[in-house]
This record gives C-alpha cells, structure tokens and sequence, in this order.
C-alpha cells in the first residue's frame, strides 16, 4: 500500500490502551502502511465535553481536523471513541454551515472537506489489504475461541460511523477468522459497557460488564476482541473470568511480532494462557 | 394527569430541535429506545417520556431529571428509532440547558467527572488521568475500596503515567474553553 495517513493516537495512546497503540504501531508497520503522527494534538474531549458544551466538543476535535488537514492526509484514528468524536466534528464542518463558521473563526482556519477521518478497524478489513494479512500469518489463530466486541463508538450512529451493520458489524469477525480464529455468534457485540461512567458509577459499570461477560462466556469463548480502548478498560477491570484483547494483539501473535508478552502484562487479566502451546 | 394540548407551550420542543438537529416531533411512543436503553433502570424518566415531556414543554422536570445526566450516549436508542431520532444530541442540549440555567443536576457525581475531565484538558491539551481522578475523587468525595484496587492495579501495570503530555497550541485550546463559556 502506497497510501500514508496521518496519525492521531489520542490520549490513552501512552496511558490505558498503551498496548493498543503499540500493537496498532507494529501491525501498521508489518503491512507496510506508513502513518504519520500529527505534529500537535488535543484529546477529542472523549465522553465527556458534549455532555457540558457542544461547542466544545466540536471545537476540540476541530483543532485535530484543522492540524490533520495542514498535513494533507486522511487521518488514521485507532480509538473508537476519538474516531466517533473526530467524525462528528468533521459531518458538522462538512453539513451545517453555522457551525462550520463558528469553528472556523475560533480555529483560524478554513475548512476544505479533502481529508476523510478513517478508523483503524475499516483500514484493516478493506478487501484489498486482506491477501496481505493472510500472507503475514506465521502462527495461525487456530483453535482460540473468540467473540468480538465492538462497543458503540465504532458502530453509532451508523450515519457518522459508517459502520457496516449497526445491530450486527462484521469487519472485526472477518479480520479474526482471516487469523484462523473461531469466531463465535454471541448477542452482546454492540452492548454498551457504561463508557466514562466506568469512572463515576462504578457499580452500575460492573453490571452491565458483567451482564455482557456472561453472554460470551456461555458462548464459549476464551477471550473477547475490542478496538475500543474505553470497553477494554471497563471489561478488563470489572471481572475475572475472561481476558480481553485488542483486536491488534491478536494480528501482532498471528503475526508474531511486537513485544506481545510485555503487552499482556498490561491486562489486569492476562491473556498469556491463551497463546501458549497452541 | 389531564394534558390539554391546546394549551401545550411548545417553545422548548422547537429549541431542542432546532440546536440538537432531531425530529423530536415525530416521536409517537413505540419505546423501542427504553426497551433497549441500558441505563434505564438509572433513569427517574425513560427515554420515550423524555420525548413526549419535550413534546409537551415540561422543561422543569427535564433539568431536573437523572435522566439526563445518567445517558451515556451509547445511541442504542437512535441506532433503532423508527422515526430517526438521535436521542444522544437531544440529551447533550438537555444538559446543557440544565447547567446554563443554574438548575442543581440531579446526578453531581456525574457533572463532577465531566468537569475534572475537561478542566483537565483545558490545563494540559491531552488528559493526564492521573490528576484528573484525584481530583475528581477529592471533590466528589465517594471513593470506593473498588476504586482503589482498580487505581493500584493500574499504577503497578504502568497505565496511569504520573507525568502529563501536553499540547502545543494551547492558547488556541483555551481559547476553544472561553469560546464555548467553560
């Protein structure tokens, strides 16, 4: 692939999804797709600014559109939720044009519409790139049962994420079966885990967790997949019955690359039994 | 309780459609958005009578309400409206209203972490959990022995860093904060 994107890692980049962006670093670099990180970024304003101002919100997700737009490439997003704020603010730049002005005079700058927000799971799964992903496969998946969770950043409203089935999304399972993983049916893909609330009603957090880790432990699953570091966060810290992994950790041990056994470490529950003597 | 709609004062119905963008006239009750809401049971009104309170200009009751403040914009709801409402934006105009207005949110532990949150950013471009959450905690003085055990399995995996990263430009991002009133 000749295309180079630029990159925004996001906050939990070097904090709570540390092993996330490393894996995403590493899968990105073994396909040989080049990525730039943006030379100044601001955290997208996450769960939390729409819920106090709108403007805010938009404003602050904006500023990385405007840096990204400097750069002259689409901007590669690996977080679900900063890739559901970023596109947010880019289909309001794009579509209202009150708001569009006001971002613009608060910004400096003047919006063109050329670059496109882009997350890293529908980068991934395009078809063109899978013949490369099977092609880099040295220890196949096989025999790991697995569910996989999208969460809702990703997925809704279907109309800014472009999801492809907002009830029942695919691009996860595909990349996971293309791994030689079994991927199971389960019910709970799209389920929310509480999102930032995980920080402020942590008991309410736990019951949904747990409500969702039921489902895919009675579907047989040895892990679930994420590609959002805020559900990985919730389900990692709610439980101890099952390991959940980022879907770029499963590429990286497929691929067997990266510093993958200093990443399950990272998990408060570590997947290491799970890729032993497989 | 008799409603007269003659009667009905729909000058809050108009705002909110027209900041949050969504066709809340249209909601006509199916509640496909309680059915699948998965906060609802922290809810004092589920998500089909937010609407029809909208509807009917009930805006004391709205600001007032947990409701507001316990939706975590998930969009389960508006993933399944028939109608094509997004009830996510309608909550965020809702908020919004309730904090401009002065009216005491029903859930402050809520409004207390998203404060931390952006105040956090609003020092440092990017959010540094670490002080975000002490001082989040501090003020909402509701720690739990969960919290801490969670807080001490993060510190010992290397997950919450005790330095920040800062921005570049973070005059502009201030002035994003003065701009928006935060």
């Amino acid at each position: 692939m000749s295309e180079t994107f630029s990159y925004y890692p996001g906050c939990t980049s070097h904090s709570t999804a540390v092993e996330y962006i490393d894996s995403c670093g590493e899968v990105l670099s073994a396909l040989g797709i080049e990525t730039k990180e943006l030379p100044d970024w601001c955290c997208c304003g996450a769960a939390s600014a729409h819920n106090l101002s709108r403007t805010l919100a938009l404003g602050l997700s904006a500023f990385n559109i405007r840096e990204a737009q400097r750069e002259k490439a689409d901007l590669l997003i690996p977080c679900a939720g900063c890739y559901n704020n970023l596109s947010r603010a880019d289909n309001a730049l794009r579509h209202d044009p009150e708001m569009r002005a006001h971002l613009e005079k608060a910004l400096g700058f003047s919006y063109t519409g050329e670059i496109r927000m882009l997350s890293i799971v529908d980068l991934l799964a395009r078809e063109e790139l899978r013949p490369a992903i099977r092609a880099r496969i040295q220890k196949p998946l096989t025999g790991l049962k697995v569910v996989c969770y999208y969460g809702c950043m990703l997925v809704r409203p279907a109309g800014i994420t472009g999801i492809d089935d907002p009830e029942n999304p695919v691009r996860l399972d595909t990349i996971m079966a293309d791994l030689g993983a079994q991927v199971i049916d389960w019910s709970c893909k799209t389920d929310c885990c509480g999102g930032d609330l995980g920080m402020s009603h942590g008991k309410k957090t736990k019951e949904l967790v747990n409500g969702i880790v039921d489902y895919a432990v009675a579907a047989g699953a040895d892990c679930l997949v994420t590609s959002c570091a805020l559900c990985q966060m919730n389900v990692d810290s709610r439980q101890n019955r099952i390991p959940i992994v980022f879907f770029t950790e499963m590429m990286a041990e497929a691929f067997q690359i990266g510093n993958r056994k200093r990443w399950w470490k990272k998990h408060i529950n570590n997947p290491a039994h799970l890729f032993k003597d497989r | 309780m008799k409603v007269n709609l003659l009667k009905t004062d729909d000058s809050l119905l108009r705002r909110i459609m027209n900041e949050s963008g969504q066709p809340v006239n249209l909601c006509f009750q199916c509640r496909k958005c309680s059915a699948g809401c998965p906060m609802i049971d922290e809810f004092d009104f589920p998500p089909n009578m937010v609407m029809r309170m909208i509807q009917l200009g009930r805006r004391e009751e709205l600001l007032a309400s947990k409701a507001i403040w316990m939706c975590v914009s998930c969009e389960t709801c508006g993933a399944r409206c028939p109608n094509g409402i997004e009830i996510a934006p309608v909550m965020d105009c809702l908020r919004a209203e309730c904090l401009e207005e002065g009216v005491i949110p029903a859930d402050k532990t809520a409004v207390g972490l998203h404060t931390a949150f952006t105040d956090n950013v609003k020092v440092f471009g990017r959010l540094h959990e670490a002080t975000m959450l002490m001082l989040f905690k501090l003020r909402d003085k509701k720690i739990s022995k969960d919290d801490i055990e969670l807080g001490v399995k993060l510190l010992l995996r290397g997950k919450i860093p005790l330095l920040p990263r800062r921005s570049k430009d973070l005059q502009k991002i201030r002035e994003l904060f003065k701009d928006s009133g935060r």
